[in-house]
């Protein structure tokens, strides 16, 4: 684990995202609740709809493009066949952290 | 052999125990029964009835002396029992001593007295026998005022029965809702709401502090120095256990008499029953476990092996008209789930708590039918997973298996109402349906039911299902989701009845299974919540859809399309100038005129967006709401400026329109025109609301429609002057927000309420008119600002979080 300080929990509306760019990609940070986030890819394994953009309900998230929704905790799509890879990611303090070396391109691979 | 029984205190334990053992072994006892009561026993649980003269006491008394003789029982009523003498095994009365082989205490409890000045002046009184269900029938003969101290159970019959016979009566209650413990907040304010309507007033967070009064009570004095006039004051705070006789002759007492599970006290031959005992902890004030707890005590007495259990306990208010129950634990704690179905119309409340897929609890006011099936559930323990979904309905849901939403509507009898507004019942309807009305709309035409407001239209549906059976093809109700059964026209309704004025309110009151809704639910609920609560509540932009959220239409690619508004359709050079430079300086791959006559930049990168809002603000342009369900365009021709054939100033009236109405959000998106002259090159009569100019004013059409649905505008009115033009349309959006259903474009919502019914108040009404109008205006003071420059104060949310592609390359 290489926990990267990413900002503040307050940077992100609760229940809201924001994008991070790493070196796999776009990454969104997910806020569920009051000092919880998630991280996850950005991007939907369906039409490639921004998942940043999309709603947030309790860990879930809905693709704004055709509504797939996905748990946030697993990245498992639900009720349909697909995936998005999550990150380990933290509140600690008020501040968000992620895992630095899962976003090694190496470890992804 | 014969033994001596002697039984202090002749209740309904006691003298349940006495039936048990007279029916099971006549001959096994030589009973005495001592009773302070100048009189047998009879049922406490209807001193109430008597209090309020439905009911005497004659009919409340369950064993009568005749019944005592016969049975053998030695009655000492009337006579203090003063003390125990366990050593000598003999009880001494008033009157002399009795001597026992064994001995059952059934004492009962004493009410509370809250230890205030004045306590004991003439006037203030308890509730807990007959001599005070007298003394109150008494004091109410002359009328005047009586306070009762305590909004429990028996605070609340006292106060009933008190009113019921001419009192003017005050409740006063510490906590902040009636009947706290056995009842939460929404069914505490439901039933405030009923003792008031009966002229019982009721005063919550009332601490008491002294009873004022030279020889007798006349007033009370709260805290807050509040001076209430009391000719009665009745205590009704709570009870406590009856247990001097026992702690006197060295029992173990704790709250109550301790007791073992065979109702044995500490001395062998000493038991005690009823509300005078504690057993494991706990203390018992309603009449099944004092029931369980006498056989079990009869059993023992007779040498057979018993134990007692306490069970889940269930309260019923005994108060005509107030129909109320409660059950089980319905606290809130992790783990528990609560379904809540309310029926504000019908003053229906209805609470159940699950915990690990089964029935905890269950609060139910105004309806408390299913009550005892709750209670047997909750009882039982019985898992409740396969039937959670219609399980608030009750039994008449739970039908073989799989649940049959129609059998709630074909359990309804015959004089039920349906249609509230036009107070139709179902036998009326259903005789409609026999009678050849074979769908909503004949139904419609033949009763006038759910031709009103309409949200009665599921029922009406359902009803049509019941009775046609298999004939009938049902445009079934939809919930709103998968988080509730509720339907969007029960929510909305609840929304404005309850008020709820918050996404947690709604969630919470309405018993939603998610934590905070789903991209289904939480646009819809967002949106009836600004619209009816325009200033308590705020946008929440985490419940929009991304375009309204980002104020651009995302594109497959996950680009941005900007669209400024161009009122009517009217621009000029540096508009089109300002549009041309924000094209080039960020690389806007396509630029199109779109079909409400306006431009729009097509593939817009995201982070770009509050950089081109910006530019294009400072050229006097503001957000088109091409993305919003709100007012997108006003189509116009050239109208009378221009045209040869024009009418009046079509364009003119299409601006004004525009500015009056963007800005506020809709249920769908809303789509105007305004041609002018009948030939209609605006194509004003397949809008939301189509304007038709003509030489004598303006035909103000709705309802049309042109997109997956085709349809031609229904004349509204005919307005001689532009501005009532702009009066009916604003009126009419306004009425379309408070009513529709979210995503229902405005055609729809018409289909559903009809146009007479928008006619009704928007036309034939004109202080309704206005009303409407006034509160658009309202909303307007919120919602009538460009998004653009807000969004444009917070451009960083547009921006990546962090860039970590350089830290992690090092």
């Amino acid at each position: 684990m290489n926990w990267i300080d990413i900002g503040a929990i307050d940077d992100i509306e609760l229940r809201g995202a924001r994008i991070v760019k790493t070196p796999v990609g776009c990454v969104a940070l997910f806020r569920t609740a009051e000092a919880e986030v998630f991280a996850t890819g950005d991007t939907c394994p369906h039409n490639g709809g921004p998942l940043s953009e999309g709603i947030v309900h309790g860990r879930k998230v809905t693709c704004p493009l055709h509504n797939w929704v996905f748990s946030l905790e697993t990245g498992e799509a639900l009720g349909e066949d697909g995936q998005i890879p999550t990150f380990p990611a933290k509140v600690q303090d008020g501040r968000i952290l992620i895992d630095g070396a899962s976003l090694d391109r190496r470890s992804v691979a | 052999m014969t033994e001596k029984l002697v039984i202090i205190g002749a209740g309904m334990a006691s003298g349940r125990v006495i039936e048990h053992l007279v029916k099971t072994d006549p001959d096994a006892f030589d009973i005495t029964l001592f009773n302070a009561e100048p009189r047998g026993n009879y049922n406490r649980i209807m001193l109430s009835p008597v209090l309020s003269g439905d009911k005497t006491y004659e009919e409340i008394v369950t064993h009568s002396d005749e019944w005592y003789a016969e049975n053998g029982v030695t009655c000492r009523f009337g006579e203090h029992v003063t003390a125990i003498d366990r050593a000598r095994k003999v009880v001494i009365g008033q009157a002399g001593e009795v001597a026992y082989d064994k001995l059952v205490i059934a004492t009962g409890s004493a009410p509370f007295i809250i230890p205030v000045p004045g306590k004991d002046l003439d006037g203030v009184i308890t509730y807990r026998d007959l001599d005070d269900t007298n003394a109150m029938i008494e004091a109410a003969a002359t009328g005047g005022e009586a306070v009762v101290i305590g909004g429990g159970l028996l605070g609340l019959e006292a106060a009933a029965g008190l009113r019921e016979r001419g009192m003017e009566v005050t409740v006063l209650h510490l906590m902040d809702h009636l009947m706290e413990r056995q009842l939460e907040g929404a069914a505490g304010y439901l039933l405030r709401q009923d003792l008031e309507k009966r002229g019982i007033r009721v005063m919550t967070r009332a601490s008491t502090k002294a009873i004022l009064g030279e020889d007798r009570a006349e007033a009370v004095l709260l805290e807050d120095g509040t001076v209430l006039g009391a000719d009665l004051v009745v205590m009704a705070v709570g009870i406590r256990p009856e247990t001097r006789l026992a702690t006197d002759t060295a029992l173990d007492v704790e709250r109550g008499i301790s007791v073992n599970a065979q109702m044995q006290t500490s001395d062998p031959d000493v038991f005690a029953v009823g509300e005078c005992v504690e057993f494991d902890g706990i203390l018992f004030g309603l009449v099944a476990p004092l029931y369980d707890q006498a056989r079990i005590l009869a059993e023992t007495l007779l040498g057979r092996e018993a134990a007692f259990v306490p069970k889940e306990l269930s309260t019923k208010l005994k108060v005509t008209g107030c129909e109320l129950f409660s059950a089980g634990d319905f606290a809130e704690a992790e783990g528990r789930e609560d379904i809540v179905f309310r029926d504000p119309a019908r003053g229906v409340y209805k609470r159940l708590v699950i915990e690990d897929d089964r029935l905890v609890g269950a609060v139910m006011y105004g309806d408390t039918t299913d009550g005892s099936w709750f209670f047997g559930l909750i009882r039982d323990g019985t898992e409740i997973e396969d039937m959670r979904d219609t399980l608030i309905f009750g039994p008449a849901y739970q039908g073989g298996g799989s649940a049959d939403p129609l059998a709630a509507v074909a359990a309804l009898p015959p004089e039920a109402e349906i249609c509230g507004c036009n107070g139709v019942c179902k036998g009326t309807i259903v005789e409609a349906i026999t009678g050849g009305a074979g769908d909503l709309g004949a139904v419609r035409a033949a009763t006038k039911a759910s031709a009103s407001c309409g949200t009665c239209t599921g029922l009406v549906e359902q009803l049509l299902s019941v009775t046609l059976g298999d004939d009938y093809a049902a445009p079934t109700t939809q919930p709103v989701c998968g988080c509730t059964d509720l339907t969007h026209e029960d929510v909305r309704r609840l929304i404005k009845s309850k008020p709820l004025k918050s996404q947690e309110a709604v969630w919470q009151e309405l018993g939603w299974s998610t934590r905070n809704g789903c991209h289904v639910c939480r646009p819809a609920i967002n949106f009836y919540l600004l619209a009816d609560w325009p200033l308590e509540y705020r946008d929440d932009p985490q419940s929009r859809f991304v375009n309204e959220r980002k104020h651009a239409n995302i594109q497959k690619d996950g680009t941005f399309s900007v669209v400024p508004r161009m009122w009517s359709g009217i621009t000029n050079a540096s508009e089109l100038r300002a549009i041309a430079d924000a094209a080039d300086k960020y690389d806007v791959p396509t630029v199109k005129v779109t079909g409400g006559q306006r431009i729009d930049l097509l593939g817009v990168r995201g982070e770009d967006l509050p950089h081109i809002w910006a530019d294009l603000n400072r050229a006097g342009l503001v957000s088109g709401h091409a993305y919003s369900k709100g007012l997108r365009t006003v189509k116009t021709c050239v109208g009378s400026d221009h045209c040869r054939f024009g009418t009046q100033d079509s364009t003119g009236l299409g601006i004004k329109l525009e500015r009056a109405l963007w800005g506020s959000w809709t249920p769908h998106k809303v789509k105007l025109a305004v041609s002018g002259c009948p030939r209609n090159c605006a194509e004003a009569t397949c809008k939301d609301v189509g304007v038709i100019c003509v030489d004598s004013g303006y035909q103000v059409s709705v309802a049309g429609a042109a997109g997956m649905d085709v349809k031609e505008t229904e004349r509204l009115a005919d307005a001689p002057t532009e501005q009532e033009a702009i009066d009916l349309t604003m009126a009419f959006i306004q009425l379309y927000r408070e009513n529709a259903k979210y995503l229902d474009r405005a055609y729809k919502w018409v289909a559903k309420v009809g146009l007479d019914w928008v006619r009704e108040r928007i036309v034939d009404d004109p202080q309704e008119r206005a009303r409407l109008i006034e509160r658009f205006e309202l909303s307007q003071s919120v919602y009538r600002k460009d998004p653009w420059a807000e969004e444009v104060k917070k451009a960083d949310v547009f921006t990546p979080l962090a860039d970590l592609t350089l830290e992690a390359a090092e």
